[in-house]
């Protein structure tokens, strides 16, 4: 083993460099799956809290919407309330002592990132949806759309703009927290790192690598989710649709060039 | 004008909790009316035109569609709006589409026409509302008055048997007020029944054949508007009036 902390690093990434990527491609798997599960959960949920209900609607959906509000409130602050860590050991381990369910490792950590995830997402789309201006709601209302139709095609687009910056922010958390699955025994990029550090016992040239690996991933997710956001913006300026040559200099107008309409 | 009245409303009242704000409300439109309601703030004239919308629900009292009683429980109200359109003050343009979005949406989604149909038609109205060549842009780009040109032309897309203004043109500066005003007065020349809220004392005398006028959630007064303008009978219209006639 070479005597310099640079030698070193080319020394451990030559030998490890496959369990390094191996364990860097399940982390980005579990955080990826998990984010995209727990916003479908979070979406449901935070669909299911803003169904408006008034006092003249039939009892029975009165009673049962206070009924399913209160299961996915007790959901929301169970899983926001308690650690990640905690929920892992008490569902993978737990589930198997107690009631003798055996789920795979890999089922475990994808259930538990996405649960916790579509807690925290359930009230970040709450959030957003109420977020929305009212009027936008009267707007879609006037012409006759239902509340379905006016949530699908006016409010949970402008909801989703909103809260991209924090599903962002959900899945960068989400790839470095994937670290504590370690504990129920998932070979993500920590457990790996903690393996070929314990082995070589070089903690600090293992987990430098090991944290430029997880800025790399987070930082690209990061940019990507901006470039994203930019794209739902739409463009900045429009074309004038007309045929009047004397539009051509007014400075609204692209002359060369394909014309195209969004819709 | 003919004697089948489109709409009725009958001893029609809002409360918002102990606050009365509409009390036994009685007035009717028939088709190709265009009923002004005017008044001081607080009167209770946006509350009747949410009334007659749904978008508020009548504490007592029935609005008669037709022959349906729509402030019953048991009616539609998507259905029922989709026949009767409105204007907002504040445009209440869907921000997450364009401008031809924002006329075709409603025609897909409810009225289930095909893109095609429903282009042509938001096409034809947007050529009326002079908005036509703005098609691409998105809300935040537009003025206000632009912005309430389209919002018209968005509810003429529908199709609706009834248009309802709430203060059109309250949110905007007296340039764009015009440009408002001129496509509105366009509609009432082709017949187009219009029930507007409005503080634009002007317009409502030049362009309605009735006009109500609202003090402290009753109907003061209602007639003419030779008859409202010219010789108000109740004391709170003189002294409403004077104050937009004499200013």
């Amino acid at each position: 083993m070479p005597e310099d902390f640079g030698g070193r690093i080319v020394y451990i990434l030559q030998r490890y460099a496959p369990s390094f990527a191996a364990g860097a491609g399940r982390t980005m798997i579990i955080a990826l799956v998990g984010t995209l599960i727990g916003c479908i959960i979070g979406f449901l949920v935070g669909i299911i809290q803003t169904i408006p209900v008034s006092p003249k609607d039939h009892p029975v959906k009165r009673v049962g919407m206070w009924i399913v509000r209160l299961i996915l409130n007790i959901y929301v602050e169970v899983f926001r309330g308690t650690p990640m860590m905690c929920q892992a050991m008490f569902i993978y381990f737990g589930s198997a002592a107690v009631f003798n369910i055996n789920m795979s490792m890999w089922f475990a950590a994808f259930f538990i990132v996405s649960i916790n995830t579509g807690a925290y997402m359930a009230e970040t789309v709450r959030g957003g949806v109420l977020s929305i201006d009212p009027g936008q709601t009267e707007g879609a209302k006037a012409i006759g759309m239902t509340h379905v139709q006016t949530m699908m095609n006016v409010i949970l687009p402008q909801a989703l703009r909103n809260i991209m910056p924090q599903i962002g922010n959900n899945l960068i958390i989400n790839i470095k927290d994937t670290c504590v699955l370690s504990i129920i025994g998932v070979v993500e990029l920590f457990y790996t790192t903690k393996g070929i550090a314990g082995a070589l016992y070089t903690y600090f040239e293992a987990f430098t690598i090991t944290m430029v690996i997880y800025f790399v991933l987070t930082f690209t997710c990061s940019r990507i989710l901006r470039f994203w956001e930019s794209k739902m913006d739409g463009a900045d300026n429009y074309d004038l649709a007309t045929t009047d040559t004397l539009a051509h200099t007014s400075g609204m107008y692209r002359y060369s060039g394909d014309k195209k309409e969004e819709n | 004008m003919s004697e089948q009245a489109l709409l009725k409303v009958r001893h029609l009242s809002k409360t918002f909790g102990k606050n009365v704000v509409l009390r036994d409300i009685d007035f009717e439109v028939h088709p190709g009316d265009v009923t002004c309601i005017i008044g001081a703030s607080g009167s209770g004239k946006s509350t009747l035109l949410r009334c007659m919308n749904l978008l508020e629900t009548p504490t007592t009292g029935e609005i008669m569609y037709h022959d349906t009683d729509i402030a019953s429980a048991k009616i539609n109200a998507p259905d029922y709006r989709a026949k009767v359109g409105m204007v907002f003050q504040n445009f209440n343009l869907f921000n997450n589409m364009t401008v031809l979005g924002n006329c075709m949406v409603g025609q897909v989604k409810v009225l289930k026409k095909d893109k095609e149909t429903a282009r042509k038609s938001a096409m034809n109205y947007l050529e009326k509302v002079g908005m036509a060549p703005y098609i691409n842009a998105r809300p935040r780009q537009l003025s206000g008055g632009q912005k309430q040109r389209v919002a018209i032309a968005r509810a003429l897309a529908m199709e609706p048997e009834l248009l309802l203004f709430d203060e059109p043109t309250s949110a905007l500066d007296p340039q764009m007020v015009g440009e408002v005003l001129s496509v509105m007065r366009t509609l009432a020349k082709e017949g187009l029944t219009m029930i507007i809220v409005t503080h634009e004392m002007a317009f409502a005398r030049d362009v309605s054949n009735h006009v109500v006028f609202m003090a402290n959630g009753v109907i003061a007064e209602e007639g003419k508007p030779e008859q409202i303008f010219g010789n108000p009978q109740n004391p709170l219209t003189k002294d409403f009036l004077s104050r937009f006639m004499n200013g």
